[in-house]
């Protein structure tokens, strides 16, 4: 066979990844970097940055500059980067524990002041990494680890958190819906702004088992039964949303100063000579 | 000749150094450095930015050093103790970046914001884990500028996070001092790697000073940074030779030449006083009044306050009956110098930590106990 | 229509995505658990196995019966 061309964006080296059998993360990993191949960006000229946690290991499997930051501090490191070299690309890979609980400030204000990054959420509903606590994510009443009654905290919709922070592009897909999830994060880097795209990846170790569903093509079979698009969930009745629906789709696009063409204004300003 | 403040000495260091990117976080009495640095960096192109916490003030100027620039952010103690974990990282990515404390009365929200030297031990061991750091001490204005740029010179040139150990004393201080000219500032450049990817370039592996050359994201090198301990490659192995080479490594390469001490009197002196900071003013001017009287007392200032100048104390110490020492905390250095002198001398403590600065007198007092 | 596979096996973990997504029923997992191809004359090179695997393990690539033949008659 030809070997396949995104295989160029993974440090060969470094595989067979760490993630657990049937982990969706694999799945989102590869859309990725398709989405960078069909975008047409260089491995030179883009810069992988994660947190901590299954999510954020993707970083050391991907060859470009990679940055493996702290628990929950992916964006600022990304804003740095990104300010100091608005030429670069930049991509975080965060999961849903390291987005929206540890690293939550640093995401609603990635999205307020606009920084240009793009920022993939690799959604399992658990904590994976340290054996399946519940995350901000988890939905109510499933099982972890540290509920073992069912979750009672009501969850974040990461996408409406985005969009109301101020994120300029909104989208979510599912391990499932592969050639969906490549379109979502290739459309997320057409937008210059914040861009946000959460991916849900199914977690069959510490997620699936403890909830019913251990095997991973059940998992995905759920994304599949359960995920409506966004133009068909917009004209659904109320009534009809129910269980464990969800859309999936764009969610918002738009186009607004981001944060290094703004501080440029301020070079301006100051009558200072742009690097 | 200007007249300025200790901060905005601070600030005008790190332009002069090369500092290009500042985040921050406003805390008094630390605020000046981050205002000027949000006045002065755009008028050199530079980057200033707000960030929402502490914690990321650290992270975003650990992104920008990592993208090649010189980066500085500055706080006070309850920032300070929310930096400690990108501290850490910055300690273990070997990521150059300077961290400004200017201190005031702990612990927690303590005694806004009055002096204090309280945060002395957390610069050494703030974050968690084996880790080197450095940490500077000014006692004036022009010295907040000139070890503002020896600190960013030794980010770069051990590739570590370096404190600056400012008080509140030093940072609202203000002195009519001429700030060094251009040409009388050494500047040590971000270090380049010296082979290509085709060479076998390895982010981490050593230089012959046992500082890696990191390239700078964006150069093509397609280098992995991580927190996890790492081999030369950069990339995380679960074994116990590279995790204890790689601790003694982050140890060793931080070179003893850059411990500066100065004293004075302490030819003819019987024991002496030592201080660091803003205290070290008052403490010189007990060690100017005493001797005045007669007394034979000289005076040791720690410039270079981490890593500790044990050999310096050490041999000193021989010579000495008694080393006082001055510091506005409940006694921190002290146990330090008291390790360091093994024994040649005694080591007496004057402490105060009652948000009131040392007078002159209350040194004073404590020398003259040593003549009796 | 033909398809031609290609296994990564030292990346394949067993899960039994590409087994359970294969409309017709061509694959199968091993007794060591990694996947095989059973029934290879029922692929319709749909990528279906491709498509969602996790590892990047399995590849399946249609190709023409000409050159399909002109494989065998080689061996």
């Amino acid at each position: 066979m030809t070997e396949r061309s995104y295989e160029k964006y993974f440090r060969q080296n470094r595989l067979p990844h760490l993630w657990c059998p049937g982990c969706g993360n694999g799945i989102a990993m590869k859309a990725i970097v398709q989405a960078i191949e069909n975008k047409g960006w260089t491995q030179d000229n883009t810069v992988i940055v994660s947190g901590i946690g299954c999510s954020s290991r993707a970083s050391g499997y991907m060859d470009f500059d990679t940055l493996h930051t702290a628990h929950g501090r992916a964006i600022p490191f990304a804003t740095g980067i990104k300010l100091s070299k608005p030429n670069l690309n930049v991509v975080v890979i965060t999961g849903d524990g390291d987005c929206t609980a540890i690293g939550g400030n640093h995401f609603i204000h990635g999205c307020r002041r606009n920084i240009n990054l793009n920022v993939i959420l690799f959604n399992n509903d658990i904590y994976g990494m340290t054996g399946g606590q519940a995350s901000p994510m988890t939905p109510l009443g499933k099982k972890a680890t540290t509920a073992p009654y069912g979750s009672i905290d009501r969850p974040f919709d990461a996408c409406n958190l985005a969009q109301a922070a101020g994120a300029t592009f909104v989208a979510r897909s599912t391990a499932f819906h592969v050639q969906h999830l490549v379109k979502m994060i290739q459309e997320s880097f057409d937008n210059t702004g914040f861009s946000f795209v959460e991916a849900l990846v199914q977690c069959p170790t510490a997620y699936g088992r403890k909830n019913r569903m251990a095997e991973p093509a059940k998992m995905l079979q759920w994304m599949k039964d359960n995920a409506v698009m966004k133009n068909v969930w917009d004209k659904l009745p109320e009534e009809k949303k129910i269980g464990e629906k969800f859309p999936i789709g764009l969610f918002y696009n738009s186009e607004s100063e981001t944060y290094d063409v703004a501080y440029k204004k301020v070079i301006q300003a100051a009558g200072g000579i742009a690097k | 000749m200007i007249l300025i403040q200790g901060n905005e000495a601070v600030a005008q260091g790190a332009l002069a150094a090369g500092v290009r990117f500042f985040g921050g976080y406003p805390i008094t009495p630390s605020t000046e450095i981050a205002e000027s640095m949000a006045k002065l960096l755009p008028k050199y192109g530079g980057t200033f930015i707000q960030m929402e916490d502490e914690i990321a003030s650290m992270g975003v100027i650990l992104g920008a050093s990592l993208a090649g620039k010189k980066v500085l952010t500055a706080s006070s103690g309850p920032g300070i103790s929310l930096k400690q974990e990108l501290i850490g990282y910055a300690a273990a990515a070997e990521i150059p970046c300077v961290i400004v404390n200017v201190q005031r009365v702990g612990p927690s929200t303590g005694q806004p914001t009055a002096p204090s030297q309280g945060d002395v031990m957390q610069a050494r061991w703030g974050t968690h884990g084996d880790h080197s750091i450095i940490a500077l001490s000014p006692w004036s204005v022009r010295e907040a500028f000139e070890l503002t740029v020896k600190a960013v010179n030794c980010a770069e040139r051990f590739r570590t996070p370096v404190i600056l150990l400012m008080d509140e004393i030093v940072g609202h201080l203000r002195e009519n001092v001429n700030l060094p000219t251009e040409n009388e500032i050494e500047i040590y450049p971000r270090r380049k790697p010296k082979k290509t990817r085709a060479e076998g370039y390895q982010p981490y592996a050593p230089d012959e000073d046992l500082v890696p050359n990191i390239a700078n994201f964006g150069e093509g090198y397609h280098i992995h940074v991580t927190g996890l301990i790492h081999d030369e490659t950069g990339f995380p192995v679960g074994s116990p030779k590279v995790t204890a080479d790689s601790i003694r490594r982050m140890h060793e390469k931080i070179s003893k030449d850059i411990i500066e001490v100065q004293t004075e009197f302490i030819d003819d002196a019987e024991f002496a006083v030592l201080a660091y900071g803003g205290t070290a003013r008052t403490a010189y001017q007990a060690v100017l009044d005493a001797r005045a009287k007669g007394v034979k007392v000289g005076f040791i200032r720690l410039v270079t306050v981490w890593p500790f100048a044990d050999e310096f104390l050490f041999d000193i110490s021989k010579k000495l009956k008694s080393i006082i020492v001055t510091e506005l905390n409940y006694g921190q250095i002290v146990g330090e110098v008291q390790r360091a002198v093994k024994g040649n001398c005694e080591v007496k403590l004057c402490a105060k930590y009652d948000m009131t600065i040392f007078e002159p007198e209350e040194i004073e007092e404590k020398i003259f106990a040593e003549t009796k | 229509m033909k398809s031609e596979f290609t296994l990564k096996l030292d990346r394949c973990k067993g899960c039994g995505i590409c087994v359970n997504f294969c409309p017709k029923k061509v694959l199968a997992l091993d007794t060591l658990g990694k996947v095989y191809v059973a029934h290879p004359e029922d692929c319709i090179a749909c990528g279906q196995c491709e498509l969602r695997c996790p590892d990047y393990a399995i590849f399946v690539d249609k190709i023409k019966e000409a050159t399909s033949q002109g494989t065998e008659n080689k061996g």
